[in-house]
């Protein structure tokens, strides 16, 4: 039976997070293709809807990928993203999900080998914790 | 605003129980600021359902929609349509809002997601405290502008018991002794002679221990 390769969106802001992931990519990194990237002007832009539909359809991980405390580009946006991230990690729970398939991290955008971490050790989670229970019929079926 | 409580997750799942299709009403009234029953929490709590019906092998389908509030006849008239083509109303108002759209709608059930808590305001967003509870003998002209009825816990009218320490109240040190917030502010607005009237016994009777209320305008009726 082939490996579980598990569906991870990370919804990252565009002026760190992102930019770590393209300056990962220049580096030439290599992380997981697991990570599908949406990318945000800012993590204050995402709300436990974002994240719960992310799962709804098929997502078996999600993260927010952000500034570091206290440098994000909209001033608080960042701020505001981790008890929203947290709140929904409670209502995940509360559908029989494991909240640790929703995360929030925090990075600049010259830290590209810490998005290509990031992205590993988050797979690796996911891998861990086995596919999402909700929603088979969205899943990729490639490779299962 | 009325201020309203989403109900524990499973309780709102039992209530959807056997129900194939549903509408989840929103309001964009009290339960919107208090960001408990608005357009948001309409599509987090559909969300939510789905996952958990769909993870039980009896997936649900959801109609979402928010109507500007559920406690005029008006605005519970917009969703008529939508009435026929669903077994069940999971209604996302305050106690008055899910009542109104019972009543219009009778041969369709209409459940309630919140808990319907208190009356009162923000103190900022997300953090909401009860001022108000409705006596209708309202006592604000004598007490500077706070409440005695709905802060303070006995709900005296003439001054602080003997619990009152450092400006707390004895049954927990976090809630404000409301008469000492009085008398403060009574003192700053140099009306303590306010404080000497004697408040005599409260009429129950405008409150609701006198049974429902109502209130008409005869210049509005027709």
């Amino acid at each position: 039976m082939a490996e579980f390769q598990p569906t991870i969106v990370a919804f990252c802001c565009h002026y760190c997070a992102y930019g770590a992931a393209d300056l990962a990519g220049s580096m030439r990194l290599e992380y997981p293709t697991n990570i599908r990237i949406i990318r945000l002007p800012c993590t204050g832009k995402v709300t436990p809807v974002f994240l719960l539909r992310a799962f709804e359809k098929g997502a078996d991980g999600v993260y927010v990928a952000g500034c570091l405390d206290g440098d994000c580009h909209f001033i608080q946006g960042n701020l505001v993203a981790k008890p929203r991230v947290n709140y929904t990690k409670k209502l995940i729970q509360e559908v029989g999900l494991e909240p640790e398939r929703l995360e929030m991290f925090n990075m600049s955008a010259a830290m590209g080998p810490r998005f290509a971490e990031v992205a590993r050790e988050f797979t690796e989670r996911i891998i861990a914790l086995g596919p999402s229970p909700i929603n088979k019929k969205y899943r990729n079926t490639s490779g299962q | 605003m009325v201020i309203g409580e989403r109900k524990p997750f499973e309780e709102i799942t039992s209530m959807a129980e056997g129900n194939k299709k549903i509408l989840v009403l929103g309001c964009g009234g009290c339960v919107t600021v208090c960001l408990t029953g608005g357009h948001d929490a309409v599509r987090v709590l559909s969300s939510q359902l789905r996952m958990a019906r769909d993870k039980m092998g009896n997936p649900i389908e959801i109609i979402e929609k928010t109507v500007e509030r559920q406690c005029d006849p008006e605005y519970v008239e917009e969703v008529h349509d939508i009435i026929p083509q669903v077994d069940a109303v999971l209604s996302m108002a305050c106690g008055v809002g899910v009542q109104y759209m019972a009543e219009r709608y009778m041969d369709t059930p209409v459940y309630p997601a919140l808990n319907t808590t208190f009356v009162g305001g923000s103190k900022k967003e997300g953090y909401y405290v009860e001022r108000c509870q409705t006596c209708g003998q309202c006592k604000l002209y004598y007490t500077g502008g706070i409440c005695p009825i709905a802060r303070c816990s006995k709900s005296l009218l003439n001054g602080p018991c003997g619990g009152s320490t450092k400006g707390k109240c004895e049954i927990d040190p976090q809630v404000d002794c409301a008469w000492q917030l009085i008398i403060d502010r009574l003192r700053s607005l140099n009306q303590m002679d306010r404080y000497e009237e004697i408040m005599t016994n409260n009429d129950w009777r405008t409150n609701r221990d006198g049974g429902p209320r109502t209130m008409v305008r005869e210049d509005f009726q027709r």
